[in-house]
């Protein structure tokens, strides 16, 4: 190799072509991941904003600050934003993007081109969604219960609902290459388990997306029909069957919020082994429980319509799984537990992350076990204790993992340090404001207050105040990192190739990582992990 | 429809709720298994912090004098998690059964002693008694019954959800489902819709009352008493000129009354209000307080004019109406006549 040749590979991915296109263009991973950051940072802020008037307005147990239809409408828009616009695409094509070819020690990921281009269905498809949604008010929530969606809610659904069917196929896309890179470009010497779990947690959830997403399709394909041509497939007055179609939705849904959470389970995973110095408890059994729960995700669906009216012999088959489906979460919990026995512990910012995401998934799972208990659904079902229950898994666990899994990584996307100091105090203020928005919602969920009410009687008001200053805690744990992490992009001391010494090939090239990702190819001869040969070295 | 919670939720007393009031044994059932749940979970998870805080500090990097050698072999490890497993799934078995039993308890109950018809519409409970007897976003039982609702929607996907008997149960239109529950206090409880049915949800509300047999019966008669005081009602229609104008019979537009009650009317003023009793009522004596969109607010006030008995039948009348009734009474050429 020539200098010159060699000095332009080792130049990093960030330091030339800053041209429009060369973004909006690239085929780099590492790029496409910042271009997803970028759009998904953007929605949960307009979710965040959204969520922010929902809480100002049940301050009060009137409606005095908006009207009740756009009550109807700024719920919709955030479920619908949250959901499909930041969640799912949350973890796996940010960092799973940027971080899964450098884990397999892979040059890019399979198909390139085709990850370019899941970022821009991604986003037309999020920005015509959002247009629909907000010019015409589309106020079915992010369920679209039939016959409301098709018969009653006469407002831009169908929009809507297009857009969601289009952002699909970039999950589809995402999906896809994820699985070909796992299967094919992995080093050589990286064996199936020798692979981080961050890996195991992206290749599962791909499997997810790409089996549970087409249902998806097909479904708002069928109520788009129906609305559009007046088929009766969901609406009775026309012949068809609305329980149909929460079968239907929640077939795609219920997989969906294992879509949400196995990536921050992976991301967690990596957290907790650097910041104990020492290798997971269990590698093998947390593998296995990743694939254990994509498999048993399937099968739990009607746990979201045991008041429904579906058989009562299906509502008991729904329970059982659901208790089965909680058992490998109990033991990856139990494993990152007893993985800091005997380790070394750093009490860093990103551990804070790490350790506040074990907390709130312990509680999260736990109240699913309330929820799959059939008798006691019944009376919670459609309450605020729903509400709290998946916010502490999805907002609580995975978007604390997924800022976490920003943190830790942020030296190796761009080259800087972040503040400490501040890190450690935004993930003190994600934590508590966490608890006091989410915890008062189970207490008020079980005193009977029902979900998606503007209005609500009087003796709620206490639970729902508290509730609402929490959240304004939590909004200033997700703006602070904001504020502090673009501040490190130029004042940030500059990062080593590995400050945290962790193991894992993504922390054997430089920080950031030339447009290669690595140098030479990279050979794997031991377990992940391995920690004690780093810190005896 | 205005932007206060509706009237319509029984008064409770002040301050908070975390558990509902057991307003039937299955209640203090389910209230049960929520406690044995919230027992377990808060054992493991103090297990859990307390592990972490433990390890925390006895781990600490700081901490040099912490015996960190000897790890579990692989073996150790594999042994722990599968202990971990049965332990779990004894413990979640435990659960399933025992939850399992209360909900098909919830629904296969006993023979009722009567089946109560409810119908969920946009935004209103409407309830009929087996003998006819109709009430909105209220229902009477009798204490100590074994009551069956039959319960579907007009509309949309509702839920029928009365916390202090913890149960719920979707209505969905195009098909009847059914609840039962038997009240062992008597007292006004909340209903809600828990099932989002679109702009106004959260004012679909209503209350249960429970009362004593005697009470309950006396209440039947005087509501029932319905048939007796609706013909009674019939002829004060006809005799102070309320025909004349409202069923057409003079050159006057006004709006036709049967089946308005239960019915949601739209307002001169841009508001939708439900007509229930006290609507009616309101109309009577206070005409200008709600006029009908469409219609010139001609109508003269009867305060004074009729007595509270006189109303009373009046509106009792104007209740029984069902919809189309008065059209197919001047189909058969015989106006005004209703069943
Ligand atoms: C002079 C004609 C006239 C007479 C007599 C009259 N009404 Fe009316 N009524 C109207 C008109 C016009 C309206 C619609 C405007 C309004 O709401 O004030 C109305 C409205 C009503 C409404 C509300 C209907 C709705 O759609 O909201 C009720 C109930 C009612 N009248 C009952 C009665 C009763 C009972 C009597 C006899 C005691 C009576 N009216 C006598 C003209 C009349
Ligand atoms: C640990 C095992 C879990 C069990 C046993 C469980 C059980 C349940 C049950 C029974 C419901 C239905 C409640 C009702 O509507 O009445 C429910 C709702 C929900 N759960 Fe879980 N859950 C578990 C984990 C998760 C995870 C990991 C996520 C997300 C990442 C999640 C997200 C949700 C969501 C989004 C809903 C409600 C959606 C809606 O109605 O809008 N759950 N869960
Ligand atoms: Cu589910
Ligand atoms: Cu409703």
């Amino acid at each position: 190799m020539s200098e010159a040749a060699a000095n332009q590979a080792s130049e990093s991915y960030l330091s030339s072509g800053w041209r429009i296109r060369d973004w909006l263009l690239t085929t780099d991973h590492k790029r496409v991941a910042w271009l997803y950051t970028i759009s998904i940072t953007a929605f949960f802020f307009l979710g965040g904003l959204a969520a922010l008037v929902i809480r100002l307005e049940l301050m009060t147990p009137d409606g005095d600050v908006v009207s009740a239809d756009a009550y109807n409408q700024l719920f919709t828009i955030h479920g619908v934003v949250m959901v499909w616009f930041f969640l799912i695409p949350s973890i796996p094509n940010t960092l799973g993007n940027f971080l899964l070819p450098l884990m397999v020690g892979a040059k890019d990921l399979a198909f390139p081109k085709l990850n370019l281009i899941s970022w821009y269905i991604y986003t037309v498809g999020g920005l015509f969604t959002i247009a629909a949604v907000i010019t015409s008010g589309v106020d079915t929530g992010w369920t679209f219960y039939t016959p409301y969606s098709t018969q009653f809610a006469d407002r831009a659904v169908v929009a809507a609902l297009t857009g969601v069917f289009v952002v699909g196929f970039s999950s589809i896309a995402t999906g896809i290459n994820f699985i070909v890179t796992t299967h094919k470009m992995r080093a050589p010497g990286l064996t199936w388990f020798r692979l981080p779990l961050f890996v195991w947690a992206n290749y599962a959830t791909s499997l997810v997306m790409v089996l549970a997403t087409p249902v998806l399709s097909a479904t708002l394909i069928l109520l788009i029909l129906e609305r559009m041509m007046g088929i009766g497939i969901f609406d009775p007055a026309l012949g068809g069957d609305p329980i149909l179609f929460q079968h239907l939705f929640w077939f795609y849904s219920h997989p969906a919020v294992y879509i949400m959470i196995l990536p921050g389970m992976g991301v967690v995973s990596e957290l907790i082994t650097c910041f104990s110095r020492k290798t997971v408890f269990g590698y093998h059994g947390m593998a296995l429980s990743i694939l254990a729960i994509s498999v048993f995700g399937f099968l739990v669906w009607g746990h979201h319509m045991f008041v429904s009216g579906q058989s009562l012999y299906a509502g008991l088959m729904f329970s059982l799984f659901s208790f089965f489906v909680a058992l490998p979460s109990a033991i990856k919990t139990f494993n990152w537990t007893a993985t800091l026995y005997k380790g070394k512990l750093i009490f860093s910012a990103v551990m804070i992350y790490a350790l506040s995401f074990v907390g709130l998934f312990t509680i999260g799972g736990f109240t699913g076990i309330f929820l799959a208990s059939l008798a006691v659904d019944v009376h919670v079902h459609d309450t605020y204790f729903v509400v709290a229950h998946f916010h502490y898994i999805m907002v609580g666990s995975m978007v604390t993992a997924y800022i976490g899994g920003l943190h830790f990584w942020w030296p190796k996307m761009t080259g800087r340090m972040y503040p400490e100091l501040w890190a450690k105090v935004a993930a003190l203020a994600l934590f508590i404001g966490f608890n006091l928005t989410f915890f008062p919602q189970y207490l008020m969920g079980y005193a009977g207050m029902p979900r998606r009410y503007q209005t609500y009687p009087e003796d709620f008001q206490i639970l729902h105040v508290m509730s609402s200053l929490g959240a304004g805690v939590l909004a200033i744990g997700y703006l602070l990192p904001l504020v502090y992490l673009l501040w490190s992009l130029r004042w940030g001391k500059r990062a080593p190739p590995n400050p945290w010494r962790a193991a894992g090939l993504e922390w054997r090239t430089d920080s950031p990582p030339p447009k290669h990702n690595f140098l030479e190819p990279q050979t794997v001869t031991g377990p992940p992990y391995d920690y004690d040969t780093i810190d005896n070295k | 429809m205005n932007d206060e919670v509706a009237p319509y939720l029984p008064e409770v007393e002040k301050g908070l709720h975390l558990i509902p009031t057991q307003a039937t044994e299955h209640a203090g059932q389910v209230d049960h298994l929520y406690f044995a749940l919230v027992g377990a979970s808060a054992i493991i998870l103090l297990m859990v912090v307390g592990l972490i805080a433990f390890f925390g500090f006895r781990y600490r990097a700081g901490n040099k004098t912490a015996n960190r050698s000897n790890l579990p072999s692989t073996r150790t490890e594999n042994r722990v998690e599968i202990a971990v497993l049965a332990a779990m799934l004894t413990v979640f078995m435990g659960f399933f059964a025992w939850a399992t039993t209360l909900y098909l308890d919830g629904y296969r109950g006993p023979e009722p002693a009567m089946t109560i018809d409810v119908v969920g519409k946009q935004w209103m409970w409407k309830i009929q008694h087996p003998d006819g007897t109709r009430e909105i976003n209220a229902l009477h039982v009798p204490v100590d019954e074994v009551i069956q609702l039959r319960v579907t929607s007009q509309d949309v996907i509702h839920s029928f959800f009365v916390p202090a008997f913890r149960i719920k149960r979707d209505v969905v239109p195009g098909t009847e489902k059914t609840a039962w529950f038997r009240a062992t206090e008597p007292g006004e409880y909340r209903l809600f819709c828990a099932e989002y049915c679109g702009s106004f949800h959260s004012r679909m509300l209503g209350k249960v009352v429970v009362m004593d047999r005697g009470d309950y019966q006396a209440w039947l008669t005087r509501q029932g008493s319905g048939r007796t005081l609706a013909t009674a009602g019939k002829q004060l229609f006809e005799a102070h000129g309320c025909s004349g104008c409202h069923m057409g019979k003079s050159s006057v537009r006004a709006p036709s009354l049967d089946g308005i009650y239960g019915r949601s009317v739209a307002l001169q003023s841009g508001e939708v209000i439900l007509a229930d009793e006290a609507y009616i009522r309101d109309s009577i004596l206070q005409p200008d307080k709600h006029v009908a969109a469409g219609y010139e607010p001609i109508m003269p006030s009867f305060a004074g004019q009729l007595t509270e008995e006189e109303i009373l039948r009046i509106v009792a009348y104007i209740k029984s109406l069902q919809p189309g009734d008065w059209v197919k009474a001047s189909v058969n050429g015989n106006e005004g006549e209703s069943q």
